[in-house]
């Protein structure tokens, strides 16, 4: 088909550096055979075989060769390109050739090392590969990498305790920051919390600090009821739009932005008597009222864990939830006395929190927003153990199974069970059942011990629900061009190597809005996503690789397929009505040169002669 | 897929007591799976057959299905496409288009009368190099059974195999397929999702149609033929012919020659002849 063939400047000149790595081709690939037949091949002028090409004589074999033989092209036939070719690319631009001009073979994991017993084969399969090698180096061009500059100023969207923990690590790495809080106050979950579990601290006061750097750091400009409107651009060079509740809309321009937008509490509507029954409150609920010493007369409390989550609702563990239950019921042992509601007297049960009550917005709002924990001093391992009057309150854990991870969360659960909370498992083949006897809240369940149905008498049913992804995430997620999860979480770029990073350069992610996380998980992240953004910003430009699409104007029509296709906004119509390559953001995938209906999309270094030309000579006889 | 189960069109190779005949296989790995699936068989010394000749590529959205059908015409006996998981794509969505062209290419390939089963979409991640070696065996056995491609040998074939390709590169076929996914999952301008079978069926007549034009239009390269020796040789009722002999002729693809005795022929034209 149609192919941009620009003119080569010069005839090729390849040559061909088959390596033996020791035994592990030269023993099972007739090495020297193999680099004769390359000599046989159209425009190769050297040909010849090394012990170890990447050894130091290997590669200045190369850097002589290149020299000797003024060779345009290099092929190496060796390993895999996955670890070698930087290290080939360096070694030819050192001798002058343009890192574009290599051309990899495998003859190693392809060949020699998946043919181990069929060496004349094996032989006859590397010659073929290096065959399809130089179609491939014939039709090489050189290529020039683009720098972009980038602007050395951040955006973090959300401004809860990941937000404002990215946002002054940048400031105080001497980033100027824009801090993006869609309510009128920062701190985002965690205001709703009454205290922090291990250290037992108040969420409040724990915050607090955080709150009054952010706000004295001249470096962050905070942006309260204010939300991300829009975002135009990439790596480097992003304006954005942020618009502010009854104020104009602000632009700025920012090299980098970071995604902190937080998690919700799952609301779990009809499930346990929820909404349904007096007193059945979700956990933040229940932190709520601790916070705001409303609590109700209480004698039998009672928490179930797994509500919604682990395959009933949303199919992940939530992770903080049983830690949150396991603070709280130890709470409610040693300091159900100063919670209670003032105003309580003896007897009277509140009806029906969620709805009618002082506390509606505060519950409502807090449904928006994070809950994580504080790690502090020590655990209280040592402590000497109080029983607590739970001859007065018995607090009970339905559990599916009690996650404490980590090092202090087994000594918080252990400390719970010696202070008389009885944790009762359950399965989800006989979940508990909340309902009304008379006037009395009375949980069904089966004691999976004792392989009996039992009963009892509730005064509060606390609903230990998981954190659940934004409903708005998806609008964000399409504004920025990174994706979200299954479940509705952002998605990282890497779940090993690049868990703060989107695939998208120049946008990072950290806290809830990737997954349910304690506060010390977000600060982790935070800080993480921080340094990652720094690193363009510090450098002050990024390298694009020069791998890239290409669109001849002459073909496009402009019907706006590939920009359609992008996955990173790559493409946009110009002021002609044609596609154009933003090359920073392209990524090189070549989706949009397959898609176009027009063929004027040309990948660069992938071109369709280039793929064709290599895999067509595959089916050449030697 | 259901193309598996579909009847073999192309008959079986008779000639295949030779024992010269070794099946020629290339595969196109993607970069950051595949690729890796394959480099961690060899790390583990999983075996598998010579038979498999593999092109690196960044991403399988890369290969388009001209470059499939191309390299069927130059003989390939199958083809080899691994890209990651799907939801585990370095490039975030490029082998959900993948998977649409695979599905095209294949209907394409059963129009042309090539066994589509020759071609064969894997998703192998980078750990997955003993999959890799299952697939690559599983896969040079299958082709062996197949026989040979006979595109060399049988110029009908051939013919087919080109229309196929200039088919796959038609604006309305590859404009509804580059589409396809974000018709399915976002809708189009007016908000309109449409349904996975109805797309589909749509594609495959968009397909079908832009095959037998391309199919008279080789046919009509070499000489001039008339409706009904196109309808013979096509297989295809003659007014349907006709109907795409006024198509082409409208898009200036094709121009009316001399009569036979009273019946018109017909010459694709050659300038600009790219599709």
């Amino acid at each position: 088909m149609a192919e941009n063939k620009t003119e080569q400047n010069e005839k090729p000149r390849i040559g061909v550096f088959v390596c033996h790595c020791g035994s592990n081709i030269g023993g099972f690939v007739d090495v020297p055979s193999v680099a004769e037949y390359a000599k046989t091949l159209p425009d190769v002028v050297y040909a010849t075989d090394n012990l170890y090409t990447c050894a130091e004589d290997g590669l200045s074999a190369i850097r002589e060769g290149i020299r000797k033989h003024q060779l345009n092209r290099v092929i190496v036939a060796s390993c895999t390109p996955r670890t070698h070719e930087p290290l080939f690319q360096a070694t030819c631009e050192s001798a002058g050739l343009n890192k574009y001009m290599f051309t990899f073979v495998n003859i190693r994991e392809h060949c020699s090392w998946v043919h181990m017993k069929e060496k004349e084969k094996a032989s006859k399969k590397a010659k073929d590969l290096i065959r399809m090698g130089v179609a491939r180096a014939r039709l090489l061009e050189p290529q020039e990498e683009t720098k972009v500059d980038v602007t050395s100023a951040s955006v973090v969207v959300g401004g809860g305790v990941s937000g404002m923990t990215a946002a002054l690590s940048m400031a105080e790495m001497g980033f100027p920051v824009h801090l993006i809080e869609r309510d009128g106050e920062l701190g985002g979950f965690v205001r709703n919390l009454n205290n922090l579990y291990v250290t037992e601290k108040s969420a409040a006061d724990t915050i607090r600090p955080l709150i009054d750097k952010v706000n004295a750091n001249k470096n962050i400009t905070t942006h309260l009821n204010s939300t991300l409107k829009g975002v135009e651009g990439f790596i480097g060079n992003y304006d954005i739009v942020i618009g502010t509740k009854g104020a104009e809309d602000q632009k700025a321009k920012v090299g980098t932005i970071v995604v902190a937008t937080g998690a919700l509490e799952y609301v779990p509507e009809g499930l346990y008597g929820y909404n349904q029954y007096p007193n059945v409150v979700t956990l933040t609920e229940f932190e709520l009222l601790c916070k705001k010493k409303t609590l109700p007369k209480l004698k039998n409390v009672a928490f179930i864990q797994c509500v919604g989550s682990k395959g009933q609702v949303k199919s992940y563990c939530s992770r903080i939830c049983c830690n949150v239950a396991i603070k709280n019921a130890i709470n409610i042992v040693d300091n159900y006395e100063n919670m209670l509601g003032l105003m309580e007297k003896e007897g009277t049960v509140v009806d029906k929190i969620p709805v009618e009550t002082k506390a509606t917005d505060e519950i409502m709002e807090r449904r928006r927003r994070r809950r994580g924990r504080d790690r502090g001093e020590e655990g209280g391992g040592a402590e000497e153990v109080k029983l607590g009057p739970s001859e007065k309150i018995e607090v009970t854990v339905f559990n599916r199974d009690v996650t404490a991870y980590g090092v202090e969360h087994e000594l918080t659960y252990n400390k719970a069970r010696e202070k008389r909370v009885k944790f009762v498992r359950y399965t989800t083949d006989h979940l508990p059942k909340v309902y009304m006897e008379g006037n009395q809240l009375m949980i069904a369940y089966f004691h999976e011990t004792l392989k009996l149905e039992r009963t009892m008498p509730v005064d509060m049913v606390i609903l230990s629900t998981p954190l659940v992804a934004q409903p708005d995430a998806g609008e964000l997620s399409q504004m920025l061009k990174v994706p979200l999860g299954q479940e509705g979480f952002f998605l990282e770029a890497h779940v090993k190597l690049r868990p703060v990073d989107f695939a998208t350069d120049g946008i990072y992610v950290c806290g809830t809005c990737r997954g349910p996380a304690d506060i010390t998980e977000c600060a982790i992240q935070a800080a993480a996503a921080a340094s990652r953004a720094a690193i363009p910003m510090a450098k002050g430009f990024v390298q694009a690789e020069a791998l890239t699409s290409v669109v001849d104007e002459n073909k496009c029509s402009g019907c706006g397929t590939c920009v359609q296709v992008c996955p990173y906004g790559a493409l946009r119509k110009n002021d002609r009505g044609f596609a154009e390559v933003i090359v920073a953001a392209c990524k090189g995938c070549g989706c949009c040169g397959a898609t176009c209906p027009e063929g004027a999309i040309t990948m660069t270094n992938y071109t369709d002669a280039q793929l064709m030309a290599e895999a067509r000579a595959a089916l050449e006889e030697v | 897929m259901s193309e598996a189960q579909h009847s073999v069109p192309e008959v079986k190779q008779e000639a295949s007591g030779t024992g010269q005949w070794e099946p020629k296989l290339v595969g196109f790995l993607c970069n950051w799976c595949s690729y890796a699936g394959a480099d961690l068989c060899g790390v583990s010394r999983y075996q598998y057959p010579t038979n498999i000749r593999s092109v690196r590529v960044m991403c399988s959205t890369r290969i388009s299905p001209h470059i499939v059908l191309d390299l069927f015409e130059a003989g390939a006996d199958g083809i080899l496409l691994g890209g990651c998981h799907l939801n585990d794509c370095h490039y975030i969505t490029g082998n959900f288009y993948t998977e649409k062209r695979v599905r095209l290419m294949k209907k394409l390939l059963e129009d042309a009368g090539i066994d589509p089963t020759r071609l064969r979409l894997e998703w192998v991640s980078a750990s997955e190099g003993e999959k890799f070696s299952k697939v690559v065996t599983e896969f040079t056995e299958h082709i062996r059974s197949l026989g040979p491609n006979k595109v060399k040998k049988d110029g009908a074939l051939k013919d087919r195999l080109k229309a196929a390709d200039d088919a796959s590169l038609t604006f309305r076929v590859k404009a509804l397929v580059g589409k396809e996914l974000n018709l399915e999952t976002k809708g189009n301008v007016y908000d309109n999702k449409l349904e996975k079978a109805e797309l589909e069926k749509l594609i495959d007549s968009a397909a079908m149609d832009e095959f037998e034009r391309s199919l008279i239009l080789v046919l009509s390269k070499s000489k001039p033929r008339s409706v009904k020796e196109l309808g013979k040789i096509m297989e295809v009722p003659t007014d349907k012919v006709l109907r795409h002999i006024v198509v082409l002729r409208q898009r200036n693809l094709i121009s009316m020659d001399h009569p036979e005795g009273f019946t018109p022929t017909y010459r694709t034209i050659e300038i600009g002849g790219e599709l």
